[in-house]
């Protein structure tokens, strides 16, 4: 299928990306020429399968909830952009306007 | 005798007699480095003294099974103190506070770490292109790519700058570098593998496995990498195991050949190379047959649906807050994050994202997301058609031989189909290996793929180095050869 200038803005607001004029039109492009392609899997019948999300077939694996030993704090932080009293700092989260698509 | 030539099973029977030591073998590897690196770039960083501390550890030669071995190590891979970058700005001074399970297994058995080998950004890519901090080149022409996304691993054991190497496969990124540098690469069966501290690219795909000179090199790395991890609840303990596998023919073996990956757009070269490799495994007493897999046509679409919508979700994480690259600058969180994603992640990266979020959106999710997942159960019912006839499953590993650098880098999807041949063995999660098995006119190596059914890797291997022997390529890169 083909994307418009629309979805593709919408797509990245979602992942939480952005992209000048430029930029989106190359996405515009080659997004949707790879789309065209997967759109091939519509040939298929698929209404009998049953859909496989992991081929090990695994069922839940449990563990007894038990503390173990894990990271420190210092070493949690340590690769952190910004560090405040043992917390990280983040810009402004109540913004005044949400920007919107 | 050249040092950087050698195989590990090669190099640890030398340090056993004492003919040689690690220190010495680890300096031959530091030295190739010092002439090639230039050249190749197949190291995002190279970690000399910790090198040279470990091979000079009392023990160091004969002590731990595989003690002294210079080794490579993907940068995709956690290793507490030496910088992990995933080939990304996003993680361009990322120190882990740990170290990946697969890489601390090694660690314990005694390797040499020479460092951390370049990729593509987050192991998406076939050519290390995408590797923010430049391309890798193919040790037998420099002009050409080395695959990818292990490229730089692939690479490294290829241009004598390592022994061999740790790679990871969530598409082909093991079997396609390995088969574009004449050497090689193991995708063990999903859940093989502890992925613990593996930077996680699609988590139902992503394993580790081994790039190296020899099959037997390959058996032997996979007996010190499997294992349940209690830190990785998709880890399995590997039922068979893994050992070195024993020189005999391939009398018996049952090999179907997936016709249907010998086509339209395959390389002459690669055909004849690969019909040749065919014919020698006949001789060696392999009952060769046609194997059809109904779906493969449908692989690559299901595998460009699910892999970047994994890798969308995976990605999220990488927001600017707990580790990694944050964008200065930002007066809100919201602001914070898109400029920090939009500088951070190279240009792939940025695609697979987007084409990701787009299959799990509201509204697509059913259309694209929820019908990629039940071609998968038809590709994975294929190959359980085919190994019910056959024993072995058998094709080129890669379409071509190495493209040039820069290429295929502005169309995305040429760049996908040179996976073509990789991708349904992953979406099935079984093992394969890729062999090297002629070279081109030019001279460019070409790859064998050997596809076994879930947990026989032991035989895959096995069934490889019987068709190792009975090919009998002996070319090495031209990298190592001037250098002798």
């Amino acid at each position: 299928m083909s994307l418009t200038h629309d979805d593709v803005i919408y797509v990245a607001r979602l992942a939480r990306l952005k992209f000048d004029s430029r930029e989106l039109d190359r996405y515009v492009e080659q997004l949707s020429g790879i789309l065209d392609h997967i759109d091939k899997i519509s040939e298929l019948d698929l209404s009998e399968i049953e859909p496989t999300s992991h081929v090990l077939k695994l069922s839940n694996v449990f563990r007894d909830d038990e503390v173990r030993p894990c990271l420190s704090q210092d070493e949690v932080l340590a690769n952190a952009p910004e560090v405040e009293e043992g917390a990280f700092k983040v810009p402004p989260i109540l913004e005044a306007e949400e920007p919107e698509a | 005798m050249s040092l950087i030539k050698l195989t590990a099973i090669e190099a640890l029977e030398l340090m056993k007699r004492g003919e040689i030591s690690a220190d010495e073998l680890t300096r031959a590897y530091l030295e190739q480095m010092d002439r090639r690196e230039g050249d190749l770039h197949a190291y995002l960083e190279i970690s000399r003294e910790r090198a040279l501390d470990d091979a000079a550890r009392p023990g160091a030669d004969g002590g731990p099974p595989l003690a002294g071995l210079p080794t490579g190590i993907k940068d995709v891979f956690c290793t507490r103190g030496i910088v992990t970058t995933c080939a990304s700005k996003m993680l361009e001074h990322y120190d882990p506070v740990y170290t990946a399970t697969c890489v601390q297994q090694l660690i314990d058995a005694g390797i040499v770490i020479l460092g951390k080998t370049n990729m593509d950004e987050f192991a998406m890519g076939s050519s290390t292109e995408n590797s923010a901090f430049g391309p890798t080149r193919n040790p037998w022409d420099l002009q050409r790519v080395p695959g990818g996304s292990s490229g730089g691993s692939a690479a490294a054991v290829a241009g004598g700058e390592a022994i061999w190497a740790l790679g990871s496969d969530t598409g082909g990124s093991i079997r396609q570098p390995a088969a574009l540098c004449g050497v090689v690469g193991f995708k063990p069966t999903y859940g093989s593998v502890s992925r613990y501290g593996m930077i996680a690219f699609a988590s139902s795909f992503d394993q580790a496995g081994p790039i190296t000179r020899t099959v037997n090199d390959a058996a032997l790395m996979m007996q010190y990498l499997t294992g349940k991890d209690p830190l990785d609840s998709t880890s399995v303990e590997h039922p068979h195991g893994f050992s070195i596998p024993v020189d005999q023919d391939l009398a018996g073996a049952k090999i179907g050949v997936i016709t249907k990956l010998v086509r339209e757009g395959t390389d002459p070269d690669v055909e004849s190379a690969f019909e040749t490799a065919v014919e020698a495994m006949s001789a060696a007493g392999a009952q060769i047959g046609e194997a059809t897999l109904q779906h493969l046509d449908y692989a690559l679409p299901a595998y460009y649906i699910l892999a970047p919508a994994e890798a969308s979700s995976n990605l999220a994480r990488f927001d600017g807050v707990r580790y990694g690259f944050r964008a200065a600058g930002a007066e809100g969180i919201t602001q914070m994050y898109e400029e920090t994603r939009s500088q951070g992640f190279g240009d792939e990266v940025k695609r697979r994202i987007m084409l990701g979020t787009f299959a799990l959106s509201s509204g697509y999710y059913e259309a694209y997301y929820g019908q990629a997942q039940k071609v998968r159960s038809l590709i994975f019912q294929d190959f359980e058609r085919a190994f019910a006839e056959f024993d072995f499953l058998i094709s080129p590993t890669t379409p071509t031989p190495a493209f040039e650098l820069g290429e295929k880098a502005d169309d995305p999807l040429s760049m996908y189909l040179s996976d073509i041949c990789t991708i349904p063995v992953s979406l099935a999660g079984v093992p394969a290996i890729s062999i090297p098995c002629g070279v081109t006119l030019q001279g460019l190596p070409v790859g064998l793929q050997i596809i076994g059914p879930a947990f026989s890797g032991k035989r895959v291997l096995q069934a490889a180095r019987s068709a190792e022997i009975a090919i009998g390529f002996d070319k090495v890169s031209p990298l190592i050869e001037e250098d002798v």
